[in-house]
C-alpha cells in the first residue's frame, strides 16, 4: 500500500529558513529562487514524490505547511 | 491522480492547530521558538483545555508570546513569571496555568523564583527554551552558555576561570522534592518535535494530579545569536549543546530516572 500526498504552502508566512527541506525524505521541497512579500525565499515543491508523511509541517517553525494524503 | 484530487478537506493529514492565531511571528527564520509555540498548542487544542489555560510569558523574545497563542494571559516581570504562574494557579485551582521562559529569564534573572516554585511544588507547567545565549539583546552570554562559545560578551569564548560552568539548571531542579516531571526535548527533527509534543501533554496532564511541577526543558537554536543558517544551527547544537544537555526524562512520576 502506498500513499500519495500533496502540502500546501502558505508562501507569503513562510521565512525560508530551509529546515523542512532538510527533514523531508523524499526530497520534494526547494527553496524558490522567487521572493514573497516579506523578501524570503520561500520553499515549494519541485516533484511529486511526495508521500503526505507531514515530517515538514511538524518541523516548521511557522506552521505554513498543511498536508494531504491519500492511499493509491 | 491528479494532485488537486488530493487537496480536500477529506484528506486533510496535518495543519496549523486552530489555538494559534492568524498573526505572523516575529521570531527568526528557523527559531525553535515557532516549533515550540505551535506544539503548545497542538496540545491545549488536543486537551481541549484552551477555555481554561493561562500563560505566563516571560521577557526575551517569547516576550510577545500573548500574540501569537489563543488562550488568557499574562505577562511577568523579568523572570518573575512563576511567582506570577503560582499566584494565577492558586486563585484559579482549576486552570491549566503554564510558564514560558528562555534561558536567560528562567536560569539567570528568575533563578530564585523557579528554585522557590519548584520547591514549593506548586502544581503548574514550565516550559523552559535553552539555547545557550541572550538571543532578543544581541546574544550576550549566558549562564547556560558552553565553555568556549563565542557570544558578544564573550568574543574569545566562555572561559571556566571567569564565567564559570554552564548551568545545568534542570538536573538541579529535578533534585527538588516539588519537582514531579522533568524532561529535556529538543525541536529540531521530526522525530523529536513528536517526543517534546508527548513531554508537553504529559506535563500538563499532570496538572490534574496535583503533584508538583512538570518542568519541560526545550533545547533550541538561536541561529541569528550563533551567526549560522538554521540548518547549520541545528548540526550544531547536535554536536555540541547535547553532550552537555542530554536529551531525555530526568524524572518521572516524581521519580528520578537511573541512567
Amino acid at each position: 500500500m502506498a500513499f500519495k500526498g500533496q502540502i500546501v504552502i502558505d508562501i507569503e508566512r513562510c521565512k525560508g529558513c530551509g529546515v523542512c527541506l532538510e527533514a523531508c525524505p523524499m526530497h520534494c521541497i526547494e527553496l524558490s529562487k522567487n521572493v514573497n512579500g516579506k523578501g524570503y525565499n520561500y520553499t515549494h515543491t519541485v516533484n511529486d514524490n511526495c508521500i503526505g508523511c507531514a515530517s515538514c509541517a511538524i518541523v516548521c517553525p511557522d506552521g505554513v505547511i498543511s498536508v494531504y494524503k491519500v492511499k493509491c | 491522480m491528479s494532485n488537486l484530487d488530493i487537496v480536500k478537506p477529506e484528506n486533510l493529514v496535518y495543519q496549523k492547530s486552530k489555538v494559534l492565531t492568524e498573526n505572523v511571528m516575529h521570531y527568526c527564520p528557523g527559531c525553535g521558538h515557532g516549533t515550540a509555540h505551535r506544539l503548545v498548542a497542538e496540545v491545549i487544542e488536543e486537551l481541549g483545555i484552551q477555555d481554561k489555560t493561562v500563560g505566563v510569558s516571560p521577557v526575551g523574545c517569547s516576550v510577545l508570546a500573548y500574540n501569537y497563542l489563543d488562550v488568557d494571559f499574562q505577562e511577568a516581570a523579568h523572570g518573575r513569571a512563576p511567582a506570577v504562574a503560582t499566584a494565577i494557579k492558586r486563585l484559579n485551582p482549576d486552570c491549566y496555568v503554564f510558564t514560558y521562559q528562555g534561558d536567560g529569564d528562567l536560569a539567570a534573572i528568575g533563578t530564585a523564583e523557579t528554585i522557590h516554585a519548584c520547591n514549593r511544588g506548586e502544581n503548574i507547567t514550565m516550559i523552559f527554551i535553552n539555547n545557550a545565549i541572550y538571543g532578543m539583546t544581541g546574544g550576550q552570554m549566558a549562564p547556560t552558555t558552553l565553555l568556549g562559545m563565542k557570544t558578544a560578551t564573550t568574543p574569545y569564548g566562555r572561559d571556566q576561570k571567569l564565567n564559570g560552568w554552564p548551568f545545568q539548571v534542570t538536573e538541579l531542579l529535578a533534585q527538588l522534592p516539588g519537582t514531579y516531571y522533568v524532561t529535556r526535548q529538543s525541536v529540531h527533527t521530526p522525530a523529536n518535535v513528536r517526543k517534546a509534543k508527548a513531554a508537553l501533554k504529559k506535563a500538563f496532564e499532570n496538572q490534574k494530579l496535583e503533584k508538583g511541577v512538570s518542568f519541560v526543558e526545550i533545547v533550541s537554536s538561536c541561529n541569528s545569536g550563533w551567526k549560522m543558517t538554521p540548518v547549520q544551527a541545528n548540526k550544531w547544537m547536535e554536536e555540541n549543546m547535547f553532550p552537555k544537555y542530554p536529551l531525555g526524562d530526568i524524572k518521572v512520576d516524581g521519580e528520578l530516572v537511573k541512567k
